[in-house]
């Protein structure tokens, strides 16, 4: 794969001959072409060898470790660990190395197991057998073994084994159907058409004696864009060139259906086909919880490298007397006499660096990652976010952005699909000015018998009969919807009752509903066959039309048009699109009926699409046949001829009418809506559709209000006046708002003030966004910035996918840089969802792109409010007090390391056991962080759901602040002072001995080093476990198991280490010393003092706080505790409230 | 890239089924009924995250108790352990001999090998009497035990009776390892540097000398001395021989397995060289030197009045500014004389019932605003 990339990358850059280096010419068949006609250059691809593993078997330890170590801080804590192998250093390489080790193995197991399944895979499909053509006979062979210009021959259900030219199918129409679930998920099946020169070559001797060659572009990654030619040599004749696009093209990975057996030709393949170079993975995205914990992280590194320099500086200038440099009771070796000063110093520096490199723990990292891995299965477990209907729960596609759900700032939301069901109802039509209503209304159910149309207006008659008729032959015949119905297969259907309904399929639900809602009304589209189009109409008579061309839809122009001839001859051009693409086209027809009911029902919140047509004569379509040939055979820019084509030639239309399709508002959408707006969140809605129907949805779901005070930019607007002129009035409405409005933002209670909403469409933001020749583009944006900052909600209409990121992009990157998310559930929502900071996919029925590209996918927009305000809220709860904490306890850990330099002289001598050293991150004090990361509640998750505004308190980071993460610090600080001191002066004022009586003989102990250290040691595992007892506000059980057995764990590890003599170790230091402590009375209160002392100021401060300045969150838990009191007995109630008013 | 491939045979499996079946299936219907199955998440409190949970909140109503507590407790024990620390007789001298008027200045400058050694005599007087049992300490200033080059000077394995130890000693020991190629024992800086001054206490009474019974024995961890120190093994009990082709520790006068006539305390298990093995955390401190039992009910340890102290001068610490002391204590149930613990509990105690005081005050005042501040809400 890289091989390939570099390749193209490099021949992008360095080759001059565009020509060659943007497109491939490929061999038929392997043939070459006849001579003169071009000099044969044979071009070198690569096989069709998947390979999605990283490692192979051999490279698999060096690789893995160098991807491992090229991670910031596995790079660090390698350096200490090797620090710690070269220079004499007061703890053991084991202190450092073991965690490492322990985090090493088990990245390298899972990412080792991973790649094992992936090899498993990859070889599965690479041995996979696959028929291909030579010298006119069948082979089998190895998937692996295909080589580009290889004949190749699927069968129906079988996958495409690489990227190839559809040559010919056994279906005689030279069509056949795929289904493309796994690419993109869209289990439709799709037509694809053979090569029209080709698929006559039924058999494979036809097939191989083709002569033919192909230029295509290299390949790219986007699935639905191809442009190629193959150029067909009849013997000696000039070859006759056709183009190639990508109804042409079967992708690997897709698979055939109901179609026998067809033949292609491979032109990419193995890691340069489409579906190889989409894999490629996404950009990495970042919580702002793991930005600012890089912030700390260099922080605590300052810290640590200044120590480490106090500690150097002040060790030599103590050592600059003699004696005490090498009493005479500690003499140096010869070595270290003779050693450079220099030296001496950098290694004395290096070594308080070891010292004190535990105050930036790699369990941490393990920590963190746990957490957020472990706790993203509780979003996918969340049976309130499954889904019935559907039958799908969320999706966690990225564990990394748990906490940044709880940061969410800003909502892009898509409207189709996300606010409303995407689930099509067609209403009503309107041919004319007159209105037809279907009485049934179905889409895609199981259909009622249908009575026939119910009229509101009196029938038209005469060409206004002809008319209608043409209306509903248009939609009719004026779509991309296949029957989902095999002819090919059993042969019985074909007799059945003809008004059996059939089920549609197609990408686009209104084209479903738009057939199905005339099928209502008398004309049933059944098939197409062999380019005919058959429909039956209400006389139940078969029409046939000839399919001469269809000019799909895109989302620039708005419209799709058909060219038909129908069995009389007439060729017409059946048109159908959004109105705003329409009306300037249609030349007469009676618009302004229309234009009005259009504009009601779009009022309404319908989809309105208009619908057109143009008779042909046989010259003009010769003549836009010649058009279409020339623009489809060019191997350049040919979507941009295309489309200028259509251009000119869907013009001069006669309106017919317009039909109205309702697209209901999802459950729960505006209670939805409400509650994030409460939550402080702006909501935006982005969507593709026009104004009135998006403005009639963002009512519909409370986005607007009735007091709502709308402001528009729209071109409508614009055209009035300057963009200038409007831009600086809405700017000053709005400020003159903001002025009047007292500086009380976070309270939330916005509803005495003056709501605004701001309407602006794709043309009025791209020339914002457009930048001027005079230099002043940032101006206008900020001015827009500014207004949409003032602004409750914002729609904004017209968009297209592209310009939705670009919002996105605009708002990510405005000074604030407020946190935004995307949800959306269509492939034009996948570049906005990959431009938030945070991407939301709804599992939805437009395929599943954006639920694979999305960070996390859920089936129903409600779910969004328990998404954010439940699960966003703890996890941004639970990491921040994790990071917190962990920095905290280390703190409290390695500060008296550092007091104990002060005296021992700079020796670098350890106050903690090596066994302590290396177990308290990892086992003591490592259980109870990570199941409170993963259990915490401070409130229940119903109330967080019911109070909405509880958001705010968490709003901006708002528990990563310099100003908590310097409290948490200092109270480290303070708590390590205590340990210290408080040890120190239970020490040293004279000895601690224990009374001998107790024992059998009179032992009396003298407490040395050791002991010193593990009273320190004691007190700070246990102040620390309390530390987070106290702020644990949700005790389940296993809160409780971790939080006592690790204290419990840690008495039986000390007991276990000090009650033998390990025969591995070299040293015996520890010795009994945990159980001489534990026998000595004094030790015991000594350490439930310390303990105290050190709670309490943390104790004071929650109380002192939630008494003086509570926040909302804590009202809440108080008020809460009350009812949950006074629902208990009577008993209960006094005797709390007694305490209560103690 | 391998659940893609898993998940794609799946989502296949589905619509060609649904093909055959005529009017079944929605628009894309992927998802079966076996989909659903598979998919649903388990409605299981943890996985629901609805664990049966205690929800405490630190409240005043709930910690202004817990203070009163607080201070209720540890008030008392404070008291207690003062009274106690106060009834503790403690006894201290300084016998280093820097100041010129001092006995001892004479022996300022004492080097390790001064034979005989330099003696001097500092007579005191007890103001009370020791009642019970009585610790006679050491103590050395300014001097680094807790030095980490010092601290790990020393082979425990070689201490703990290992004979390949013995004659082959960590290289922890470094410089004192060995010493004209033969292995020390014991090896390294701690044991070097063994405080090796004799303390002899006598009894003034009516210018008679009264020599007064100091047990050596008994002032060592039991378990170091009968299981971390043991002599090296070997036939018969001559320690002599067991320690052959060993060295004595450059700074000592006599090798090890002559500290001391008596069999069960002498070699590695010496009480007071397994004292001075146990390095002391901070470069002030004191260690027990010997006890002075009480011979009986009716009479104190030792009794107010006159005594000397008899002190043969070997150890040197005017080198690195040190001091050495004398200390004669008795202890307690809470061990020795520790002020600081008593006053500690008392301050904290106090510090708890005020801060409980206060938040009542603050708790009286403001508490009652926030609760009918929720109540509109």
């Amino acid at each position: 794969m890289d091989c390939s990339l570099l390749r193209t990358l490099v021949s992008r850059y360095c080759a001059g001959e565009e020509n060659w280096v943007d497109s491939r010419t490929i061999y038929v068949g392997h043939r070459e072409p006849p001579p003169g006609a071009e000099a044969y250059i044979p071009q070198r691809f690569p096989d069709n060898r998947i390979v999605s593993s990283k490692y192979t078997f051999w490279n698999f330890i060096p690789k893995n470790l160098f991807e491992q170590f090229r991670r910031i801080a596995n790079f660090y804590f390698l350096i200490i660990f090797l620090v710690q192998l070269i220079i004499d250093t007061p703890t053991s390489p084991v202190t450092s190395g073991l965690p490492l080790l322990f985090v090493i193995t088990v990245t390298a197991i899972k990412q080792g197991y991973e790649d094992w399944l992936r090899h498993k895979a990859d070889n599965a499909i690479n041995q996979c057998p696959v028929h291909f053509i030579q010298h006119g006979k069948l082979v089998r062979k190895q998937s692996r073994k295909l080589r580009v210009g290889d004949i190749v021959m699927v069968k129906e259900d079988e996958k495409f084994p690489c990227d190839l030219i559809f040559l010919s199918s056994s279906r005689g129409d030279g069509t056949c159907f795929v289904t493309t679930t796994s690419l993109d998920g869209e289990s439709s099946h799709k037509t694809y058409y053979a090569v029209q020169d080709t698929k006559a070559f039924h058999n494979e001797q036809e097939i191989d004696a083709l002569h033919a060659t192909i230029e295509c572009e290299q390949p790219q990654p986007d699935l639905y864009k191809f442009v190629g030619r193959i150029n067909v040599y009849h013997d000696r004749n000039e070859p006759i060139a056709r183009p190639l696009g990508s109804e042409n093209l079967l992708l690997r990975g897709a698979t055939l259906k109901n179609t026998e057996k067809i033949f292609g030709v491979a032109i990419y393949t193995g890691m340069e086909t489409k579906m190889a170079l989409n894999y490629q993975s996404k950009s990495q995205k970042r919580s702002a919880v793991e930005k600012s914990m890089n912030v700390f992280l260099v922080v605590y590194l300052c810290i640590l490298v200044s120590k480490a320099l106090i500690n150097t500086v002040l060790k030599y200038a103590w050592q600059s007397e003699p004696f005490r440099d090498e009493p005479w009771y500690n003499q140096k070796t010869e070595p270290e006499k003779k050693r450079n000063l220099f030296l001496q110093a950098f290694t004395d520096f290096l070594a308080f660096m070891v010292l004190f490199n535990y105050i930036i723990p790699v369990s941490m990292y393990v920590t963190v990652e746990m957490q957020k891995f472990l706790g993203s299965y509780f979003i996918a477990w969340d049976e309130e976010m499954f889904d019935e209907g559907t039958g799908e729960g969320p999706l966690v596609n990225t564990s990394d952005l748990n906490e940044e759900l709880g940061q969410i700032e800003y909502v892009f939301t898509d409207k189709t699909g996300t606010l409303t069901e995407n689930n099509m109802e067609f209403v009503e039509c309107c041919i004319e000015g007159h209105v037809y209503i279907p009485h049934v209304i179905c889409n895609g159910q199981i259909l009622h018998d249908c009575t026939g149309i119910d009229m509101i207006d009196s029938s038209p008659g005469g060409s206004g009969k002809e008319r209608e008729e043409l209306f509903f032959r248009a939609i009719c015949l004026c779509h991309t919807v296949q029957v989902k119905d095999d002819d090919s297969i059993d042969g019985l259907k074909k007799n059945q009752v003809p008004r059996r309904p059939c089920i549609y399929i197609s990408s686009s639900p209104d084209e479903v509903a738009l057939v199905e809602g005339i099928q209502r009304l008398g004309y049933t589209y059944l098939r197409l066959k062999d380019n005919y189009m058959e429909i039956l109409n209400r006389e139940n008579n078969i029409e046939k039309f000839e399919l001469l061309e269809v000019f799909s839809f895109d989302s620039v122009r708005r419209r799709m048009s058909v060219i038909v001839k129908s069995s009389a001859g007439d060729i017409f051009l059946f048109c159908k699109g959004a109105d705003s693409s329409i009306f300037p086209r249609v030349k007469e027809g009676k618009i302004e009926q229309v234009r009005s009911r259009v504009q009601r029902n779009a009022v309404e919140g319908l989809r309105t699409l208009c619908v057109a047509y143009k008779k042909l004569t046989a010259e003009e379509y010769s003549n836009v046949q010649k058009l279409l040939q020339s623009a489809k055979l060019a191997l350049q820019e040919r979507d941009k001829k295309l489309a200028e084509v259509y251009e000119k030639i869907e013009r001069d239309f006669i309106l017919l009418g317009a039909t109205a399709v309702e697209d209901r508002l999802q459950e729960k959408a505006a209670d939805t809506i409400e509650a994030l707006q409460k939550a402080g969140i702006k909501v935006w809605v982005l969507t593709g559709d026009k104004m009135e129907t998006a403005a009639a949805t963002c009512y519909a779901c409370k986005l607007f209000r009735r007091n709502t005070q709308i402001l528009e930019l729209t071109t409508k607007k614009i055209e009035e006046q300057s963009l200038h002129d409007v831009l600086f009035d809405l700017n000053k409405t709005v400020i003159r708002q903001n002025g009047s409005l007292t500086r009380d933002t976070f309270s939330g209670l916005s509803s005495d003030t003056q709501d605004y909403g701001l309407i602006i469409d794709g043309a009025a933001l791209s020339l914002i966004m457009k930048p001027r020749h005079d230099g002043s583009s940032g101006n206008y944006r900020e001015i827009f910035l500014n207004i949409c900052r003032n602004c409750t909600a914002v729609l904004c209409c017209r968009m297209a996918p592209l310009q939705k990121a670009q919002i996105v992009k605009l708002i990510k990157l405005s000074k604030e840089h407020p946190i935004t998310l995307a949800i959306g559930d269509g492939a034009n929502d996948v570049s906005m969802i990959l431009e938030a900071h945070v991407g939301i996919g709804i599992i939805g029925r437009e395929g599943r792109q954006a639920a694979r590209n999305s960070d996390y996918a859920i089936p129903k927009f409600k779910h969004l409010k328990k998404m954010l305000l439940v699960h966003g809220h703890f996890y941004y709860i639970r990491i921040s007090e994790l990071v917190q904490y962990f920095f905290y306890k280390n703190v409290c850990f390695i500060f008296p390391q550092f007091l104990y330099q002060f005296f021992c002289g700079f020796s670098q001598q350890t106050l903690y056991d090596t066994a302590y050293l290396t177990l308290y991150n990892i086992s003591f004090t490592s259980l109870p962080i990570l199941v409170y990361g993963l259990m915490e509640q401070h409130v229940s998750a119903d109330t967080l759901k019911r109070e909405p505004s509880l958001y705010r308190d968490v709003a901006k980071n708002a528990l990563l602040r310099w100003r908590t993460f310097i409290y948490w610090t200092f109270l480290g600080v303070f708590d390590a002072l205590v340990f210290f001191f408080g040890a120190y002066l239970l020490l040293d004022n004279t000895v601690v001995t224990s009374n001998g009586q107790l024992m059998t003989t009179s032992t009396h102990m003298v407490f040395g080093t050791w002991t010193f250290g593990t009273v320190v040691f004691t007190v700070l595992v246990f102040t620390v476990t309390f530390k987070l007892a106290i702020d644990t506000h949700y005790w389940t059980w296993i809160n409780h198991f971790v939080i006592w057995g690790s204290l419990v764990f840690y008495i039986v590890f000390s007991l276990l280490w000090g009650g033998i003599i390990w025969p591995f170790l070299n040293y015996q230091r520890m010795y009994y010393v945990f159980m001489q402590m534990l026998s000595s009375g004094p030790a015991w209160l000594g350490i439930i003092l310390l303990i105290t002392v050190s709670l309490l100021p943390d104790a004071l401060k929650k109380v002192l706080c939630r008494e003086l300045w509570p926040t909302a969150t804590e009202r809440i838990q108080t008020k809460h505790q009350c009812l949950s009191v006074e629902q208990s007995t009577i008993f209960m109630l006094s005797q709390t409230s007694s305490s209560l008013s103690f | 890239m391998a659940v893609n491939y898993s998940a794609k045979e799946e989502a296949d499996g589905h619509p060609s089924g649904g093909v055959g079946v005529p009017g079944g299936g929605a628009v894309g219907g992927g998802g079966g009924a076996g989909a659903v199955k598979t998919r649903k998440p388990d409605n299981t409190a943890f996985k629901q995250q609805r664990l049966p949970a205690w929800q405490p909140i630190l409240t005043a109503g709930t910690v202004l108790p817990a203070f009163f507590i607080i201070g209720l407790i540890f008030i008392p024990i404070g008291i207690g352990i003062f009274v106690t620390s106060n009834n503790i007789r403690e006894y201290e001298i300084d016998y280093t001999g820097t100041e010129p008027s001092s006995p001892c200045n004479k022996c300022l400058n004492v080097s390790w090998d001064s034979t005989p050694p330099c003696t001097c005599t500092i007579n005191f007087t007890l103001e009370h009497s020791f009642e019970s049992n009585v610790f006679m300490y050491y103590g050395l200033s300014n001097f680094y035990q807790n030095h980490r080059r010092y601290v790990k000077s020393r082979d425990d394995s070689q201490l703990n009776g290992d004979n390949s130890s013995l004659l082959n000693p960590s290289k922890e020991c470094e410089p004192y390892r060995t010493n004209e190629d033969k292995p020390i024992a014991p090896c390294g800086a701690i044991a070097n540097s063994m405080f090796n001054d004799t303390l002899e206490l006598y009894r003034i009474d009516n210018d008679t000398r009264t020599p007064i019974t100091l047990i050596k024995k008994g002032i060592a961890w039991w378990t170091d001395k009968n299981v971390k120190f043991r002599n090296p093994t070997g036939d018969g009990n001559n320690l002599t021989a067991l320690f052959q082709g060993t060295t004595k520790p450059v700074n000592w006068p006599k090798p090890v397995y002559m500290l001391d006539s008596e069999p069960d305390n002498n070699g590695f298990i010496n009480e007071d060289f397994i004292v001075w093995m146990r390095t002391a955390a901070l470069p002030t401190f004191r260690k027990l030197y010997r006890l002075i039992e009480r011979k009986n009910s009716f009479q104190p340890t030792l009794q107010a009045g006159k005594y000397s102290l008899d002190i043969a001068y070997n150890y040197p610490v005017h080198s690195f500014d040190g001091r050495k002391r004398m200390i004669l204590s008795t202890i307690s149930w809470m061990g020795g004389k520790n002020p600081f613990l008593g006053i500690a509990y008392i301050t904290v105690g106090s510090i708890c019932f005020f801060l409980g005081v206060v938040l009542l005050f603050i708790h009286h005042k403001y508490g009652n605003r926030n609760t009918s501040a929720d109540i509109p809400n």
